[in-house]
């Protein structure tokens, strides 16, 4: 599959993923729940609505969504898509695919502070929270996969050499897979850290970013976070069924199935688990970066 | 893929660090249950002609540390109202990154010693050590007396790691003297809380400072 | 007859006791099981007893030493403790007894076995069997006592456990036992491996021993303890712990690895001297006074032990001497507690007006340990002091003598402080009874008896077991 294809796939299917993991939760506790393709719906809608300001807001608030969407969708220009080289590569692109995902981060908490309510600083205070202990445990993550593959770039980490690394050192790269799983819970904004369908505004983290945007800059940050869901489910749909060479079709349903899967996944531990006391959110992501450096000690024995 | 041993040996470090990271006691106790049962199947992991006297050396670790030993520990309990670790010395996320250190520790000192016969796993060494640092850490930090005998029991597993992997030369009788000895230490340990619980009205163990220098 | 005999005897007696109400009947079976061990002691020495494959038991001259030390002291403090207990509120009768008896039956198995995992499981045996002897008083300082003891000594013991796996591992794939005798034939063991387990083992039966600073539990648990088992404690179970390092300094010395030894065990022997001493200079308590004690006469046989030579002999003397001191020193303690209900110095006065016999006993207790001549510690002392300028290390042995003369000083103005004075007005002579004072009498003639070479050929026995340790005639 080309990387084009692989990479328009990646933003097409995005919204998608919301949708089968909320399916997902509604199955699974009885109810039928939204059809799976109302996330395309609600965009539409959005993107079609007026939008209103605040009046202390600056350009910093209009230009968040806009950096909040191009961040993910750089980041996602950087993951190889079923096991092919990404549209972008070059030696060194983890920094960038992390320093892409932290712009992202810190543009929508700067556009969350810019409307100088007390709310949005509590909730900004909890994104970066999760941001300053997330991105060491990605970087550790992306660390311990160098090591395991002896590549420099993403699209060696997570591409062809992967499948020869299950068989050499299979238990550094189980622990990798299970460390990114818990850090898509946290960078998607799913999951155990960030209950989605939560209306209470003391347990928003990643809403309270969204709250105040609205129309269009609203299907931003809503197209944007899902584009952050797909492309951390196919980092892991890379490391967790590794087949190259296949041909288009092939690579395509591969890609595509795997998302669904991971999304259906998602979905069920997000039923099955309640959401964690905030306290116990850095020991989370500290446990994620534990794994990841328990891979890497195993690799350097 | 990986080799079973080499993946027990790894639930059985991470089982470490949900000992050092988790808060509730009852939670530390099934993980070292867990891990008897995990130490259980080693030496039929390794072994691979399973003699009678490995099968019966594995089917007592499993039954002993997975389930008579909680089960003690439980009765122990039945009177006090702990459940919770109170405030010890060291928080859940310092003890993990003192268990990481510990595993770096085990990992260096692994390395250091010459190496092991091919058939026993290379985990092995770098295991056992970070089990015991991690047993240590968790008896000198916690406050809760039931916490400490956890800590008494996560260290036994890490030498008890050694012991299955020797299940060959070490004769039956010994290791079964080992379990033995240790099941009867528990009872002692969980009789004697049970006693500092009616006496003193709590396990706290800052209670019992009164005798010293 | 075989070694198992000296097993089978208190484990009869453990049966025997656990199944009988009556508390007069038990006491005799506990006195008829410590009389017929140290009959049976007797013939082991004479060579009537044979060798056992079971758990690997054979009579070698210093497992044989420790184990008649043992049964000696065992046997006074069962006698005291029938006697005590009817003085106090006797608490779990049986358990009592029963602990005893299987203290007995661990112990020998520790003093007889060639297997270093059966020699494992006794330790730890005799460590279970004395921690509800230990609670026995019931109330808020013996259960802190009991659970430092309980969990500090549990934890040494298992790092002594993973030292032993660890000298599994240093033989190599090809000679795979544990047999004290074949590592001792073997002479091939891995080195590295070899000095981890050396490692674990010191500092996990070194526990045991009381060595700084591994010591923490031991005043605590010989002061809270009833008297009877504070001096089976002294006494017995820190030789026994010593037995051990004993066992793995034969290995190591037949491994070739000599020049590991003694820097470790001078260094861990003097530091406990020292903090020892400085500790009891601070004691208020005379039984954590007495329990300081026995921590730095550890530390001098680990430095006798360390340095070899007429060292080694001095050391194992010391220990014989020693250990009957203490055992006479807390049975006495017992009889001034029992008198005085009270556990500080500053309360116990003019002893040998209302005690005379007792506080006579605590005097001479006193001279045996200080090392007075005729006593055996004069000769073991001298011989330790030889020994250190043999080895070159005559600043050790004037470490040794400050040291000991300062605690010499300690102990001395206490016990003196005790016996003398007038008793408050109003108490007077109380009646003492001769059963209470026949134990510690009898220890104090054994320990006569060692020091005036009345024990037939004991110097050919001390001189054999200290040879496989290193050390040579006085």
């Amino acid at each position: 599959m080309s990387s084009g294809l692989g990479f328009a796939l990646l933003l097409v299917l995005a919204p998608l993923l919301p949708a089968v993991a909320a399916k997902t939760v509604a199955a699974l506790t009885g109810r039928r729940g939204a059809g799976l393709l109302q996330p395309y719906r609600d965009l539409r809608r959005l993107l079609g609505k007026g939008v209103v300001y605040g009046a202390v807001t600056t350009w910093i608030f209009r230009a968040a969504p806009v950096l909040w969407l191009l961040s993910a969708i750089g980041a996602a220009a950087l993951v190889p898509p079923a096991g092919h080289a990404a549209l972008v590569r070059f030696p060194g692109d983890p920094f960038l695919f992390t320093g892409l995902l932290a712009l992202g981060r810190f543009a929508l908490t700067l556009g969350a502070l810019d409307t100088g309510s007390s709310f949005e600083g509590m909730g900004a205070s909890r994104e970066l929270q999760i941001g300053s202990f997330a991105e060491p445990a990605l970087f550790v993550a992306l660390f311990t996969l160098a090591l395991a593959t002896r590549g420099s770039s993403m699209s060696e980490l997570f591409g062809a050499p992967v499948g020869a690394a299950w068989l050499t050192v299979g238990a550094s790269l189980a622990m990798v897979t299970l460390s990114l799983g818990m850090l898509l819970l946290a960078e998607a904004a799913r999951g155990p850290i960030d209950d989605p369908t939560t209306h209470l505004e003391l347990t928003m983290i990643h809403e309270v970013m969204a709250l105040d945007h609205s129309g269009p800059d609203l299907a931003l940050i809503l197209y944007g976070s899902a584009v952050r869901f797909a492309l951390f489910g196919a980092l892991l749909v890379d490391l967790a069924w590794p087949a190259g060479g296949l041909s288009d079709l092939a690579a395509t349903a591969r890609l595509g199935l795997g998302l669904v899967a991971v999304a259906v996944l998602v979905g069920i531990v997000e039923s099955s688990m309640a959401r964690l006391r905030l306290l116990r959110i850095p020991q989370y992501l500290v446990s994620a970066g534990i794994l990841a450096s328990l891979g890497a000690l195993l690799l350097l024995r | 893929m990986i080799p079973l041993s080499e993946a027990l040996l790894l639930l059985v470090l991470l089982g470490d660090f949900a000992v050092l990271g988790a808060s509730r006691l009852t939670f530390t106790i099934r993980i070292t249950a867990f891990q008897g049962f995990l130490l259980g199947m080693l030496p039929l992991a390794i072994h691979h002609p399973w003699t009678g006297q490995g099968f019966l050396l594995a089917s007592g670790t499993m039954v002993v540390k997975g389930l008579v030993l909680p089960n003690v520990l439980r009765w122990a309990m039945r009177e006090a109202a702990v459940r919770r670790e109170m405030e010890p010395s060291l928080g859940p996320l310092s003890s993990v990154a003192a268990g990481l250190v510990a595993l770096g520790l085990g990992l260096a000192l692994g390395r250091h010693l010459p190496a092991l016969e091919p058939t026993l796993p290379r985990l092995l060494v770098a295991t056992s050590l970070t089990t015991v640092m991690c047993g240590f850490l968790v008896l000198t930090t916690r406050r809760k007396a039931m916490t400490q005998v956890v800590g008494y029991l996560l260290l036994e597993n890490g030498v008890y790691l050694f012991g299955m992997t020797l299940a060959g030369r070490v004769p039956l009788l010994v290791e079964m003297g080992v379990l033995l000895d240790l099941l009867v230490g528990v009872f002692i340990m969980g009789l004697v809380v049970f006693h500092m619980n009616r006496e003193l009205e709590s396990l706290d163990s800052a209670r019992l400072a009164e005798l010293h220098d | 007859m075989s070694l198992l005999l000296l097993l089978a005897v208190p484990l009869a007696g453990v049966v025997a006791v656990s199944c009988d109400p009556r508390r007069a009947r038990r006491l005799v079976w506990l006195a008829l099981a410590a009389l017929a061990h140290l009959v049976l002691l007797g013939f082991a020495w004479g060579g009537r007893l044979r060798d056992s494959r079971v758990l690997w038991l054979g009579f070698d001259p210093l497992g044989g030493l420790v184990l008649t030390l043992v049964s000696v002291v065992f046997l006074a403090v069962a006698g005291h403790s029938a006697v005590y207990l009817q003085r106090r509120v006797p608490r779990g009768g049986r358990a009592y007894e029963a602990c005893l008896l299987g203290f007995l039956t661990s112990a020998s198995a520790l003093c007889l076995t060639d297997h270093f995992g059966v020699l494992w499981v006794a330790m730890e045996a005799t460590t279970l069997a004395t921690a509800p002897l230990i609670y026995d008083p019931g109330d808020r300082h013996s259960i802190e006592a009991v659970w430092k003891y309980l969990v500090i000594c549990s934890v040494g013991i298992a790092l002594a456990l993973l030292g032993t796996f660890l000298l599994a591992l240093a033989q190599g794939a090809n000679a795979p036992d544990l047999l004290r005798s074949s590592l001792v034939a073997a002479r091939a063991l891995e080195p590295m491996w070899f000095k981890a387990a050396f490692v674990f083992l010191f500092i996990g039966y070194g526990t045991k021993v009381g060595l700084v600073p591994m010591h923490t539990w031991l005043p605590d648990a010989h002061g809270e303890a009833p008297s009877p088992i504070s001096a089976l404690l002294s006494g017995a179970l820190l030789n026994l712990a010593f037995l051990a390092i004993l066992r793995v300094v034969q290995v190591a010395r037949a491994a070739g690895q000599q020049r590991l030894l003694a820097p470790v065990l001078i260094g861990f022997g003097l530091g406990s001297v020292l903090v020892a001493t400085a500790l009891l200079l601070r004691q208020r308590n005379y039984k954590r006074m007495l329990a300081y004690s026995s921590v730095e006469h550890m530390g001098i046989l680990t430095v006798g032990i360390g340095l070899g030579q007429a060292a080694g002999f001095g050391a194992l003397l010391h220990m014989l001497g020693a250990a009957l001191a203490k055992a006479l020193l807390f049975l006495v303690a017992g009889n001034v507690l029992i008198e005085y209900r009270s556990k500080r110095i500053g309360d116990v006065t003019g002893l040998l007006e209302r005690l005379p016999i007792s506080g006579a006993l605590l005097v001479a207790g006193f001279f045996v340990l200080a090392g007075a001549p005729p006593f055996p510690l004069f000769f073991s002392e001298l011989a330790i002091l030889r020994g250190a300028i043999q080895a070159g290390a005559p600043w050790v042995a004037a470490g040794l003598v400050l040291l000991q003369l300062v605690a010499f000083i300690g102990l001395g103005v206490r016990i003196v402080s005790m016996v003398q004075g007038g008793s408050a007005p109003g108490e007077s002579r109380a009646n003492e009874s001769a059963l209470l004072l026949a134990s510690p009498v009898v220890l104090l003639g054994a320990a006569l008896a060692l020091g005036l070479g009345l024990i037939p050929s004991l110097q050919n026995v001390l001189l054999a077991a200290a040879a496989t340790l290193g050390g040579s005639a006085p």
